[in-house]
């Protein structure tokens, strides 16, 4: 109890240094600093899903909307789902099914390949958290 | 004993003496500073930038210039850092914020206090400071990485090296009231 004032009194000695330009001036920093936090560390975020089939862009989609896309290949159809900020292979013809067992891909860079079909699903952004895939 | 011609004479000033006294606490502040462990290459407290506040509201830019720079050259001197890339650095973030002090200095006094100026400095300092990294050091964007955590850094100790000046300040100010009020017995 007794340290809690002397904590508040010590803060109150301190706070007295400070005038009203000086909190303005604080607040703006602040706000440079969480702005900036915000616009530099959202580098791995994907705006774009491309989708090739047979060596060309099928379709490049905004990860904005929630949308299916389906894409004709030699041996079938590949149904690919694309939701806010993530997409995914939900379909796929071919015997393995690697790529739709990759999953939901949430990364700029990030790619599944579902070759038999020659489909490929492939997400771009600003900065990409890999210089190049190899598999 | 007859001087010799070929001798120069110097004759520290006043002005002089003072300068000296007050780089010499900011470079004990700098070498102070260098033994504090800390997690980012970069982030440092600055408390020599105390001084250069002081010596700022106190005497002027001129002589807040004379003894940033100073200490910024002796304190490479004595860390072995004088001419390698931490001491670029150091001068780029001085001059930096020498010159935001020279602007941050003509704000209304009635409401912004040495806080202001020391965040204001601060973030002049870090500006100067990734710019330099950028061109020079690292030429990659990767640096802007880390730029959030120097504004955070920048925020926090200006606020911090600003508080102490002001409070410096202030009692200065106490002080010199006491012995006005001395005289006037």
């Amino acid at each position: 109890m007794n340290r809690a004032v002397a904590l508040r009194r010590w803060l109150a000695v301190w706070a007295s240094y400070l005038q009203a330009g000086d909190v303005l001036t604080l607040g703006v920093a602040l706000g440079v600093c969480v702005l900036s936090a915000l616009t530099l560390w959202q580098g791995g975020h994907p705006d774009k899903a491309i989708i090739r089939a047979g060596g060309r862009v099928f379709a490049e989609v905004d990860l904005n909307a929630p949308r299916v896309v389906e894409v004709p290949g030699p041996i079938g159809t590949t149904r690919i789902e694309v939701q806010p900020g993530r997409a995914r292979v939900a379909a796929d013809p071919g015997p393995r099914q690697y790529c739709v067992r990759q999953g939901w891909l949430s990364s700029a860079g990030a790619v599944a390949i579902c070759a038999p079909n020659e489909v490929s699903l492939s997400l771009s952004g600003r900065t990409a958290d890999y210089d190049s895939l190899n598999y | 004993m007859t001087p010799s011609t070929t001798e120069i004479e110097l004759k520290p000033t006043a002005d002089d003496h003072r300068v000296a006294r007050h780089a010499a606490a900011a470079i004990v502040l700098t070498v102070a500073e260098a033994a504090i462990p800390l997690p980012l290459p970069g982030i440092k407290p600055g408390l020599a930038n105390i001084i250069t506040l002081v010596v700022l509201a106190r005497w002027g830019w001129r002589e807040a210039a004379w003894v940033a720079l100073l200490r910024v050259l002796v304190g490479s001197l004595l860390l072995g850092q004088f001419l390698a890339p931490g001491f670029f650095l150091s001068l780029t973030g001085g001059v930096m914020s020498l010159v935001v002090l020279g602007l941050a200095m003509h704000l209304p006094k009635r409401w912004f206090g040495p806080v202001s100026q020391s965040v204001l400095a601060a973030f002049a300092h870090i500006g100067g400071q990734v710019l330099v990294a950028r061109v020079w050091l690292v030429p990659h964007d990767g640096v802007f990485y880390l730029v959030p955590v120097f504004a955070l850094a920048a925020t926090v100790f200006g606020l911090v090296n600003g508080l102490i000046a002001a409070r410096l300040l202030s009692e200065e100010l106490a002080e010199k009231g006491v012995s006005a009020a001395d005289v006037g017995k």
